[in-house]
């Protein structure tokens, strides 16, 4: 368990906040991975959540969190409302290894919220300079539901909207496709799925039918635990 | 311990005692969790067997593991996500029926669990034995769904629910601590929502 201490928060969305914290010292973890989240009451009562890590690995003992405030949620529903820069939280980790990217050719396809451990691997596969080495697809609502909006365009993402879509957007709105995947599962990549239940079922179901062997899909699914 | 400020916790509901500490009640909703793509198997296909050391490995069918006698659990699952479920009724055959029929040697203590998924998860023999574990298909009356791990899954009730292997192929019991799928990426080896023994080292 380490005190680490906020240093910036931002809001994404609406419904999402960035937790920037600074750690005692540098932290080592893969793209993919979380931490868990611990809050403590004077009288002993605990609370506890996992958040992916959305920022890249790094020699830094900074990380991103960004964290869907959730109805009723409690310890999201705290973060949101009480926490300020400045404030200390309680994180452990980083915890999980299967939907930890292992740095070959992959491609991510995230649902709302799902796109938080895949940004990790986008700004890792950026930073190391391999654009290509990591793809993402991102389905969202509309253009208001888009996490790290603006960072996330460019030629190696495509963003999927259902709902609603901003001007001059050529896809018309429409859940996630055959078609979406198509255009970026050129040969051989890993395929890291994350989302809620349902978008994970169907965005697995659409890469099996692209012809991904079972074992090169990875999934995490976002339950939803307050 | 840090206290969090500002933090008192009070959302929290009347602290119902059936919950280990750190879990809430799921209610109504059975949030669904795993690693893998949702697999659909076929239960001409579905097998489940016991091997390792066991006097004889022995090897069920769908209709073979369902001729013998039927065991119930009623109670409460606690996931390590943090939910918790009251009033589950599941019904299957107790692990006691089906590690009788392979003959436990005496230098057998652990357990691991495998999934027709290829996942994995270890148990100590006792947290599997004494009417404490079960093989079951139904759920509250119904088959369990693909999603939930049916056709059939382990229950080990008393454990986090990851113990629960969905889709679950077999035993292998051992002489020594094997540590499965998520007991490798850092989870707990005997995961007892009780002793809140989530990850490693708790």
């Amino acid at each position: 368990m380490a005190v680490g201490q906020v240093t910036g928060i931002c809001q994404e969305t609406p419904t999402a906040k960035t937790f920037t914290l600074m750690l005692p010292e540098p932290c080592s973890f893969w793209a993919g991975q979380h931490v868990v989240v611990r809050l403590t009451a004077p009288d002993g009562y605990r609370a506890q959540r996992s958040y992916s890590i959305a920022s890249a690995p790094s020699n830094a003992a900074e990380l991103d969190l960004t964290v869907e405030i959730l109805q009723g949620g409690e310890v999201s529903g705290f973060l949101n409302e009480a926490v300020e820069v400045g404030d200390t939280l309680d994180v452990r980790g980083p915890i999980g290894g299967h939907f930890a990217w292992d740095l070959k050719p992959a491609l991510g396809v995230g649902g709302g919220s799902g796109v938080v451990p895949l940004m990790s691997m986008l700004r890792h596969a950026r930073k190391l300079g391999e654009p290509d080495l990591f793809r993402l697809v991102v389905s969202v609502r509309g253009p208001e539901d888009l996490y790290y909006s603006t960072e996330v365009q460019g030629p190696d993402t495509s963003i999927v909207f259902t709902r609603s879509v901003p001007d001059g957007h050529a896809r018309q709105p429409g859940r996630l496709t055959a078609r979406d995947l198509a255009t970026t599962l050129d040969g051989d990549r890993d395929v890291y799925v994350c989302g809620s239940t349902a978008f994970c079922d169907a965005a697995t179901q659409l890469a099996a039918a692209a012809g991904v062997p079972a074992e090169r899909i990875r999934v995490e699914r976002f339950g939803f635990s307050g | 311990m840090a206290l969090t400020r500002g933090f008192s916790g009070r959302h929290r509901a009347a602290r119902d005692s059936r919950l280990p500490p750190g879990q809430y009640d799921a209610g109504m909703n059975w949030p669904v969790l795993h690693a893998e793509s949702t697999p659909t198997i076929d239960t001409a296909r579905w097998s489940f067997e016991i091997d390792g050391l066991v006097d004889k490995p022995v090897r069920w069918n769908w209709d073979e593991i369902h001729a013998l006698p039927a065991s119930r659990y009623e109670g409460a699952i606690h996931c390590v996500t943090t939910w918790s479920k009251f009033g589950m009724r599941f019904d299957g055959v107790s692990v006691d029926t089906l590690l009788d029929a392979a003959g436990v040697r005496d230098d057998a203590t652990f357990a691991l669990a495998r999934s027709h998924t290829g996942y994995t998860t270890n148990l100590r023999l006792e947290d599997l034995t004494d009417g404490k574990a079960w093989v079951v298909w139904d759920v509250n009356g119904a088959p369990l769904t693909d999603i939930h791990g049916g056709p059939a899954r382990l229950l080990v009730p008393h454990l986090y629910f990851w113990k629960s292997a969905k889709w679950v192929s077999g035993l292998t019991l051992l002489a020594e601590d094997q540590q499965g799928f998520w007991e490798v990426r850092g989870y707990h080896d005997r995961g007892d929502p009780w002793l809140e023994q989530r990850y490693q080292g708790d």
